[in-house]
């Protein structure tokens, strides 16, 4: 992709404890989480982090639990404030920033989505959709206006007079997003945004996001433990472990070359038929008059090839980007993919795949 | 010769101790040895005498008894008392208008359009039918045997104590809740004043003020039941949900913003408790400050006990109890109506 970089991360360390700086030159010199707390009773959250996150893309920042994903995306409205590095939006350091246009980047360039909602209890849903524009001090009409506007393209419409807490958690969630969109700012923060949702709402809110997506082209940092929710929604995925990044790329990318034997575990668990798609695995076109049972499209996923294919593996499938032959997929290669490419030894998973 | 003499000759302190001669006035306790005439008992273990200020004073003229120690207690306050005065009287002169102004206005006020205008309120602020026919049959009741005027006058009292204890209280919770420091010195001043005898604290009033003014009372009342609301505004908004005030950062509010729209309409339940916690307190004051003037209920409960007029002290009292559970269902209504109103 040629998008260009939206916000910026260098260098990032952020060390949680009462004296930070002092432990940063241990955490520099490449001290672990584990022998920072126990050694010097400082907390590493995190290290060294470097991301680009491009314009108009999702870029999803994924990881276990602990592994410092709330303070990372923390840092790009410096909710947090860094021990060390920069964060840059559009070339501006978020750091040199006094607190009146630090409150103002807050207001215009970047809205969030929170896990828990945090929503105004006290208000009903259409002032809580409102809040950025009152709080850039917006006549109501107005606020009122974008509110219902946004609710309605959530799907809230009929709600408007609603409290927070006669709605159910996905509609609730609904409104957080609404909040956000309707501040009508250019970053949008999603801090484990549906992880507190059940599973088929889930779902739904997902596909709500990428169909808003399509449209606005916001660029979405969206925090995920899930694997298969990051792997839906990414345009770039960034592995976070301990506080640190163990990889970063193309999601499809990521799946088939892991880097650490901590990725392949976390791969070998998820459906890979559905999550890769053809592109990642095809071959380039090298004669398009040769022979084929058909043609795919470039964006399919491979579980939508074998169901065309009706489980026969000696087919060849002509790759069509649009109306344009891009390459051939054979169905050999296609049922190679599935398998993890290599199993990590000690892993529980890896040895039930290696079975 | 007194036991711990030998303590300071040793010390060589008998210069600085000065002359045996006593100066001042003799205490209790030395006239009754001299009158009993008992010198030099056998001292052992058993009866070593504490060295306390009376004790050491008798081995040594520079130390003060007791006594002294007191009287300069007293003589301070003598000493400051003019410029304190200087200061406090004007400060509080309007606490005195607006006592004795609100107390005329309620009394003067036909009967009928007071109870109206309380009936009208009370059901507006608390939307419960049950609340406000309790003020009703209240008031009649009190009317009815001819303690309206009394029980006026201490609703007077305690509204304009409550008023003011609230104007004064939420600011310094709000500032107590943003300042850890300014938090750990305020609350031992606040311990004091609600553990200190209700009698104790008149006593430097009385001092400054003169026992005419209202706003001795006024005073009184208000150190005593401002305490609960300045903690309740305190702890409510530390208690404002963490994940709220997080958004409202995130969405750029200033100090103020997140103040008015968020910290103060999430901590009104509990600065609601507060202000009820607020008006009992000032309701138990306002009887005690009958001893100093407060007119209302109080000043029959005190007839009662002067005069040993036993039915006046106990129907007065009777009075009390129900204007006690009148004021707490009110607050208690609006209270549960500001709950439902936000329950999350
Ligand atoms: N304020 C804090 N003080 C000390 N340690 C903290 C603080 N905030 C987070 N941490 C630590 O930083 C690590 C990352 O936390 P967090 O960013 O919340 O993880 P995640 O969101 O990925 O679950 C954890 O080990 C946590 O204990
Ligand atoms: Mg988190």
């Amino acid at each position: 992709m040629t998008a260009n970089v939206k916000v910026s991360i260098k260098n990032l360390y952020k060390i949680f404890g009462s004296d930070p700086k002092s432990a940063l030159v241990h955490a520099k010199n490449g001290i672990e989480k584990a022998e920072l707390l126990e050694q010097h009773g400082h907390v590493l959250g995190l290290k060294d982090i470097n991301i680009d996150i491009k314009d108009g893309e999702i870029t999803v920042i994924m990881g276990l639990s602990g592994s410092g994903k709330s303070t990372l995306i923390r840092h790009f409205n410096r909710l947090i404030e860094p021990t060390d590095g920069q964060i840059l939006i559009d070339g501006v350091d978020v750091m040199t920033l006094s607190d009146n246009d630090l409150r103002k980047l807050r207001q215009q360039g970047m809205s969030m989505v929170f896990q828990k909602f945090a929503l105004l209890p006290h208000k009903t849903v259409l002032e809580n959709a409102g809040t950025a524009l009152r709080v850039r001090g917006e006549s109501s009409e107005n606020a009122d206006q974008e509110g219902r506007k946004w609710l309605d393209r959530v799907g809230l419409a009929g709600f408007e007079d609603h409290y927070p807490h006669q709605l159910s958690g996905g509609m609730q969630q609904r409104v957080g997003i609404a909040r956000a969109l309707t501040s009508n700012s250019a970053v949008m923060l999603m801090d484990e945004a549906f992880s507190a949702l059940d599973p088929l709402i889930r779902t739904d809110m997902q596909d709500l996001l990428l169909e808003l997506q399509k449209e606005l082209h916001k660029t979405i940092i969206f925090i995920s433990h899930d694997l298969d929710e990051a792997l839906k929604l990414a345009d770039h995925l960034v592995i976070l472990k301990d506080g640190e990044v163990v990889q970063q790329g193309e999601p499809q990318h990521i799946l088939l070359n892991p880097s650490d034997p901590y990725i392949e575990d976390f791969v070998s668990d998820i459906n890979r038929a559905r999550v890769l798609r053809v592109r990642s695995v095809m071959r380039p076109l090298s004669d398009s008059t040769a022979a084929h049972a058909g043609t795919v499209d470039y964006n399919d996923t491979l579980e939508d090839v074998i169901s065309h294919s009706d489980g026969d593996t000696s087919k060849v499938y002509l790759v069509k980007n649009g109306s344009e032959a891009v390459g051939t997929i054979c169905m050999k290669d296609l049922v190679r993919a599935l398998v993890p490419r290599a199993p990590s030894e000690d892993g529980v998973r890896g040895q039930v795949n290696a079975a | 010769m007194a036991f711990y003499d030998s303590i300071f000759d040793s010390l060589g302190l008998k210069e600085w101790c000065g002359a045996d001669a006593k100066g001042g006035p003799m205490t209790m306790a030395e006239l009754l040895t001299r009158s009993k005439g008992t010198q030099a008992e056998e001292t052992s273990a058993w009866n070593v005498p504490f060295p306390s200020l009376d004790e050491l004073h008798a081995s040594c003229n520079a130390i003060p008894r007791t006594r002294d120690m007191t009287s300069g207690v007293e003589q301070f306050f003598l000493d400051i008392k003019s410029s304190l005065q200087f200061v406090l009287d004007p400060l509080t002169q309007p606490l005195s208008w607006l006592l004795d102004g609100s107390i005329w206005m309620f009394v003067s006020i036909p009967w009928w359009l007071l109870i109206a205008l309380t009936l009208v309120a009370v059901q507006f602020i608390t939307r419960s039918k049950s609340a406000t026919l309790l003020v009703a049959f209240t008031w009649l009741f009190m009317a009815f045997i001819d303690h309206y005027t009394y029980a006026v006058q201490t609703m007077a009292i305690i509204f304009v104590c409550t008023g003011l204890s609230v104007l004064l209280g939420v600011p310094v919770g709000i500032a107590m809740s943003k300042n850890d420091r300014l938090q750990k010195a305020v609350i031992p001043v606040l311990d004091m004043l609600q553990t200190l005898p209700s009698f104790v604290y008149l006593i430097p009033l009385i001092f400054l003020f003169s026992v005419t003014e209202s706003k001795l009372y006024g005073i009184a009342i208000i150190l005593y039941a401002i305490v609960p609301v300045i903690r309740l505004t305190d702890l409510g908004i530390r208690l404002v949900d963490q994940d709220i005030i997080e958004a409202a950062n995130a969405f750029g509010m200033s100090a103020r913003q997140k103040l008015l729209s968020v910290e103060l309409p999430l901590a009104l339940p509990n600065i609601m408790a507060g202000v009820n916690q607020t008006i009992m307190m000032s309701l138990a004051m306002v009887v005690i400050a009958s001893l100093v003037s407060a007119p209302g209920l109080g000043v029959l409960v005190l007839r009662g006990i002067n005069n040993l007029e036993l039915g006046v002290g106990l129907v007065s009292g009777f009075c009390i109890v129900i204007l006690a559970i009148l004021l707490d269902r009110v607050s208690k209504a609006t209270l549960a109506r500001v709950d439902v109103s936000q329950q999350n």
